[in-house]
């Protein structure tokens, strides 16, 4: 039972110490494609198995629950899993034309590898401080992507993405230690037991705060996410990709995770508090990115305002709120990856990202400007794309809670984005080129041009198939949203069935505002 | 004991949070070497403090004699030292790096990535001695 969980965890292990060993070589970049490709053929494996038995549990080392660490897949931690290594091929295959024989021979590809099995590890673990492990694996692994090549705008924006994601490393240390001394354990689902058993319930609404504002910088939530636009448009372009698309969603993960499986005595402080965040980080984001004329700080300023759906969904934390969280976390890290993947083509043609020197592509590269029709629609809502059942469940949701101010916000922050999707596409696609140039896709050479084209048309794919068919993907997060909003079935498989029993389940919040 | 422990907790915490504030990147790293060092005590200090019963199992037996120390908190915060050692160290260059690239360690003038409104990045900071990280090797040497 165990290995299909750690196999997983092992592949991109692997392939990160291949990668380093062959750095100096062009293979590096083609043994970072087929690691991510097994990673992938792995995490169907584990999917299949999900969804055929429900939660599935191994214990690491053959020591029993409470004492060893225990990795656990539960629907939500298996699409993870998935999704993390669709991403990871697609930018793995992204990387083989646009990333600089200097960042591979300092260890681009081993660092990717490294990254991906951070990001792995925190979706598939059930014990809290090894989850603080795998962040540490994958933000030392973002410290170095991010800064690789050193140019000056690097090692500024590297310096506040550092400082700040260590304050909040060092926070969630302090909260599993004081956690840790109010029960005795660090196994979630012996936490899931133990918490609601504790007389002090005050002490564990400032922890549980204590996780919020540490997976809440990691998430880019308001008023936390500064790190994010001063960052991720200095990176190399597969680099900010797998970032957008993966990095916060970790963040995000943890907080549905933990504010759904452990802290949930207190929902009307903690989730009224996640509720005035959401609202405020959706649309904080998309003002930001109104403000923007660069196109990756757009679309950075566009995650920020896309977290706040997701947030909005684990805060009503009703089951389709749930369920509007589970999807829209899903359809975001596909298009948002692919957005960037876009960005790079879009500099590689024109040679910049400022919208104010860039344009024509819609002369010259029509490929190009349906492949950002796709996602760039999707992301602001339109039907029948996948974003556009994402926020329908989360804003259907919302008004069920009439929670109308924030049902009211997400829609505005949607038609915000439409506007700026529409001032990318009127600048880099519209408008001629400020210079005359005409940029060509078939002016790259043919390996280029499959490597950078190939990822981008198969995520837009993705996306049309999930916006066309979205019933079994609705089916799929409304079980996943059961398995949260109950989760005795995930203490019983890592606990046993005994301690399942006479488990707390959350008080459903129907009307809050 | 518990309470000289959370005591020096808030002082190392207090402190700082006091060096965390300054716009010095250097000083913030000192507080982050404190403030992680805090962290530490918070898990050591958190899995009970017990004197003088080292968690030994005598020999022969199966299980420790009833009162020991706790040793998973010592191995958490052994954990989390080695851990943060590596991050502080990949700071630490990182803004040694900065500031030989950009020539300050005022986190205020350290805007390319996000220049002021009408404001060209690149133009902003002017190449001072030791701009480039070759420049101040050559300068070194």
């Amino acid at each position: 039972m165990s290995w299909v969980l750690s196999i997983p965890l092992a592949i991109p292990f692997l392939t990160a110490v291949a990668c380093y060993l062959t750095r100096d070589t062009p293979r590096a970049a083609w043994i970072s494609v087929v690691g991510s490709a097994l990673l992938l053929a792995a995490s169907a494996v584990l999917m299949a198995q999900v969804l055929a038995e429900g939660v599935i549990a191994g214990q690491m080392g053959g020591w029993p629950a409470p004492f060893g660490i225990t990795l656990v897949a539960d629907l939500l931690s298996a699409v993870m899993v998935v999704i993390t290594a669709i991403t990871a091929l697609a930018v793995a295959v992204y990387a083989l034309a646009d990333v600089s024989a200097v960042q591979e021979r300092m260890g681009y590809h081993a660092l990717f590898q490294v990254l991906i099995a951070g990001v792995t590890g925190a979706f598939l673990t059930g014990d809290l401080f090894n989850l603080y492990v795998w962040f540490e694996v994958m933000l030392i692994a973002s410290f170095g992507l991010l800064v690789l090549g050193g140019t000056r705008e690097q090692l500024d924006g590297g310096i506040k993405y550092v400082t700040l994601n260590l304050v909040s490393t060092i926070l969630f240390l302090s909260g599993i230690g004081l956690l840790y001394g109010m029960t005795g354990t660090l196994n979630m689902a012996d936490l899931a037991v133990t918490v609601p058993q504790l007389e002090n319930q005050a002490l564990v609404t400032v922890v549980a705060m204590m996780f919020m504002i540490a997976f809440g910088v990691k998430a880019a939530v308001f008023p936390l996410f500064f790190w994010l636009p001063a960052a991720y448009h200095t990176p190399a372009f597969s680099v900010s990709a797998v970032f957008a698309g993966l990095l916060t969603k970790v963040g995000v993960y943890a907080l549905i995770r933990m504010f759904t499986l452990v802290f949930t005595g207190d929902t009307e402080f903690t989730h009224t508090i996640l509720l005035w965040v959401a609202g405020f980080t959706m649309v904080t984001g998309v003002l930001g990115a109104a403000a923007q004329q660069d196109f990756r700080k757009i679309l950075s300023f566009h995650i920020v305002s896309q977290i706040g759906y997701m947030i909005l969904g684990l805060a009503l934390l009703t089951p389709l709120a749930i369920v509007g969280a589970v999807f829209y976390l899903v359809h975001h890290i596909i298009v948002k990856a692919n957005l960037f993947l876009v960005s790079g083509v879009a500099n590689r043609l024109t040679g910049s990202t400022e919208l104010g020197r860039i344009g024509g592509l819609y002369a010259s590269a029509p490929l190009l400007a349906v492949l950002f029709l796709v996602p760039a629609f999707s992301l602001a809502g339109f039907p029948p794309l996948s974003g556009f059942w994402a926020k329908y469940v989360v804003v259907k949701a919302s008004l069920d809670a009439e929670a109308w101010v924030l049902a009211a916000a997400a829609l505005v922050v949607g038609a915000l984005t439409i506007y700026s999707m529409t001032k990318i596409w009127a600048e880099a696609f519209w408008k001629p080129h400020p210079e005359g140039r005409a940029p060509l896709l078939s002016a790259l050479p043919v390996r280029d041009r499959v490597a950078l084209v190939s990822p981008i048309a198969a995520l837009a794919v993705l996306t049309c198939v999930i916006g066309l068919a979205p019933e079994p993907f609705v089916q799929f997060a409304e079980r996943s949203a059961t398995q949260l909003i109950d989760p005795s079935d995930y203490v019983a498989t890592v606990l046993g069935a005994d301690a399942a029993e006479g488990m707390p389940r959350i008080a459903a919040l129907e009307t809050r505002e | 004991m518990e309470q000289i422990l959370a005591l020096l907790i808030g002082v190392l915490v207090a402190a700082s949070v006091w060096l965390m504030l300054s716009r010095n990147v250097v000083r913030f790293l000192f507080g982050l070497v404190l403030i992680s060092n805090a962290a530490n005590l918070v898990i050591f200090t958190g899995g009970r403090l017990t004197l003088g019963a080292p968690p030994l199992i005598d020999e022969g037996a199966d299980a420790p004699p009833a009162l020991v120390a706790n040793a998973l908190p010592q191995a958490l915060v052994l954990t989390a030292i080695v851990i943060g050692f590596g991050l502080l160290a990949f700071a630490l260059a990182l803004v040694f790096r900065a500031y030989t690239a950009l020539g300050t360690v005022d986190s205020d003038e350290m805007r390319l990535a996000e220049p002021r409104e009408g404001e060209e990045g690149a133009a902003k900071l002017p190449a001072r001695g030791g701009a480039t990280p070759e420049m101040a090797r050559e300068a070194a040497e």
